[in-house]
């Protein structure tokens, strides 16, 4: 019997399950009213108004999903800010990590100026995004945009800057014009070196967009969540965490497979060694 | 007379200081000449300048004096004329073996049908047909080489470049490679690569005038003295760097068509490996000498 439940590569799903299970019990056990004598609050009550109620959570999700079906549109519109963050950043990120690898002077020159941006908590621009781009879908890609940016040009800027001498040398001799060095050398090259920083890139166009949410806008999760925390309604706020997760947890392993595919001459763990 | 394909006259390549490190001259006044359809090997202690000598013929650097000659044309930038097979791994490991060997071709504007036909040609003259959808790190080192191999000479260049391409194989496959590039060197069917070559622009083009030479020039580049006499026409010695200089010749008059294997025993072989030895070891002495006064 004991062989069958000990944790090994067989039953691990079922274990991250059966764990899943029991912090939502314990949860449950520690925060519904009067079930347990109280022995941190001095009020019954205050354990759920604190850390909200999953069975409560859960009604307000199958509300959310089944019943009002009313959390689509807030949804559409959070991955729409999501895809758009992503995308311009990424386009963004490998124009200027090429422009800046290829052109070491312009790179000297703005140097200071990339670093100072980079070092800035960039979550402060987002009411000056909100002034500028009014309280819609903009300022939210803006804000993600200026998250996702950074993380791939420092990649893209890096992997060009890494590409191997004798390849480019090889390209070269076997006739490649600048043009086609950059289209079948530095691309690829940097492209692996996004992909190592997409999975990093997705989750920051995913805060981009609810942290935007949050601070002012009309739809979206973060918005939700916001409204429900105006009346201190813990459980909605649970809800629009755990629905958020779940969302970030679907993106990744999109990008994971996106990945797989497009980066397949790339040596598996134990296939090779990466040259 | 015809010029010689490549011509080094009296090059010397110094490379700037760098913070800490004092100027340093890898070759000194080497003058050096390859006729059209000669294999030269140019033999030497480690850290000789002989790369550097190989990377200024093929324009990669360019010499600090003295200048190089493509068929008597002053070289200006790359040499459009020449392959390069580099030492290290040069395959681009996100082309399958196909695309890698296709790279040039579509580099020098050849419609993709032709490049993929020609190309398959080619994996297949190097034995790894059945290879070309695979990708480098999906292949063994000697098959690389082997894609390396049909990369370079599937643009049909007048002049080969050869870099120490089989330092790293093992013995065996490294025998099986110099006996292939021997075969492919003597029996390079100029004319059938011609006719299926795409009209593009470029040395592939210019190389189909009335210059055309059946086989190509090779500068070969080692360290090992049976492989350079097993395969060329001529061994040329460089002295330990910094400065390197060449300090010997010897024409290798052995029959052709040669097994690398079997020509080893080979008297004449035995002779001229001793004769070559012994200007070679004292180089190698030399070489050997320096790099401890420097440790």
């Amino acid at each position: 019997m004991w062989r069958f439940i000990k944790p090994s590569r067989r039953n691990l799903r079922a274990w991250q399950l059966v764990l899943l299970a029991v912090l939502f019990l314990v949860w449950h056990l520690l925060t519904v009213p009067g079930l347990l004598p109280h022995f941190l609050f001095s009020d019954d009550n205050q354990a759920a108004f604190f850390f909200g109620q999953p069975l409560k959570i859960f009604d307000r999700i199958v509300h959310w999903f089944f019943i009002d079906a009313d959390i689509y549109k807030h949804l559409a519109v959070t991955l729409w800010e999501t895809i758009l963050a992503f995308g311009i950043g990424t386009v963004l990120g490998l124009g200027m990590g090429l422009w800046l690898a290829l052109s070491p002077l312009a790179a000297a020159m703005l140097d200071p100026y990339i670093k100072a941006l980079n070092a800035m908590p960039r979550v402060i621009l987002a009411p000056i995004f909100a002034v500028w781009f009014g309280l819609g879908v903009a300022s939210k890609v803006a804000l993600g945009v200026t998250l996702v940016f950074f993380i791939v040009f420092f990649n893209v800027y890096q992997g060009v800057k890494e590409v191997s001498p004798v390849i480019l040398a090889n390209a070269r001799m076997l006739g490649a014009s600048r043009r086609q060095l950059l289209r079948h050398v530095y691309l690829p090259s940097a492209t692996s070196w996004v992909f190592s920083s997409l999975h990093t890139s997705v989750g920051l166009a995913f805060v981009g967009a609810v942290v935007g949410e949050y601070l002012g806008s009309a739809q979206g999760v973060g918005y939700l969540i916001l409204q429900a925390e105006g009346s201190f309604d813990i459980d909605t706020v649970m809800a629009g965490i755990l629905v958020l997760t779940v969302f970030a947890l679907v993106l990744d392993a999109l990008v994971g497979r996106a990945e797989k595919a497009l980066m397949k001459w790339q040596p598996q763990a134990g296939e090779s060694e990466k040259l | 007379m015809s010029p010689p394909a490549l011509s080094l006259e009296g090059v010397s390549c110094t490379f700037a200081a760098r913070e800490g490190a004092p100027v340093f001259t890898a070759v000194r006044d080497v003058t050096l000449a390859v006729a059209a359809g000669e294999f030269v090997a140019v033999v030497g202690p480690t850290g000789c300048g002989k790369s550097t000598l190989l990377n200024m013929a093929a324009g990669l650097l360019e010499p600090s004096t003295g200048g190089v000659r493509v068929f008597g044309e002053p070289l200006a930038g790359l040499n459009r004329r020449a392959g390069y097979m580099f030492q290290a791994e040069s395959l681009m490991p996100w082309r399958t073996a196909l695309g890698n060997v296709m790279a040039g071709l579509s580099f020098r504007g050849a419609s993709e049908a032709d490049a993929r036909a020609l190309a398959a040609q080619w994996l297949q003259r190097v034995g790894l047909a059945a290879f070309g959808d695979r990708y480098p790190h999906q292949l063994s080192g000697g098959m690389r080489k082997r894609v390396s191999l049909a990369q370079t000479l599937v643009l049909d260049p007048d002049i080969i470049l050869m870099d120490e391409p089989f330092s790293a194989l093992d013995v065996q496959t490294r025998q099986l490679m110099e006996n292939e590039v021997l075969e492919l060197w003597q029996g390079l069917p100029v004319s059938s690569a011609a006719t299926a070559r795409p009209a593009g622009p470029g040395p592939a083009a210019a190389g189909s005038g009335a210059s055309r030479v059946a086989r190509k020039a090779v500068l070969f580049i080692t360290h090992d003295l049976d492989e350079a006499i097993a395969l060329s026409d001529r061994v040329v010695i460089l002295s330990a760097g910094p400065g390197s200089r060449v300090v010997g010749e010897f024409r290798i008059d052995l029959a052709r068509p040669r097994d690398v294997a079997e020509v080893r025993t080979d008297p004449r072989f035995v002779e001229l490996h001793k004769a070559i030895w012994d200007v070679l070891r004292e180089e190698v002495l030399a070489g050997y000498q320096q790099q401890l006064a420097k440790a």
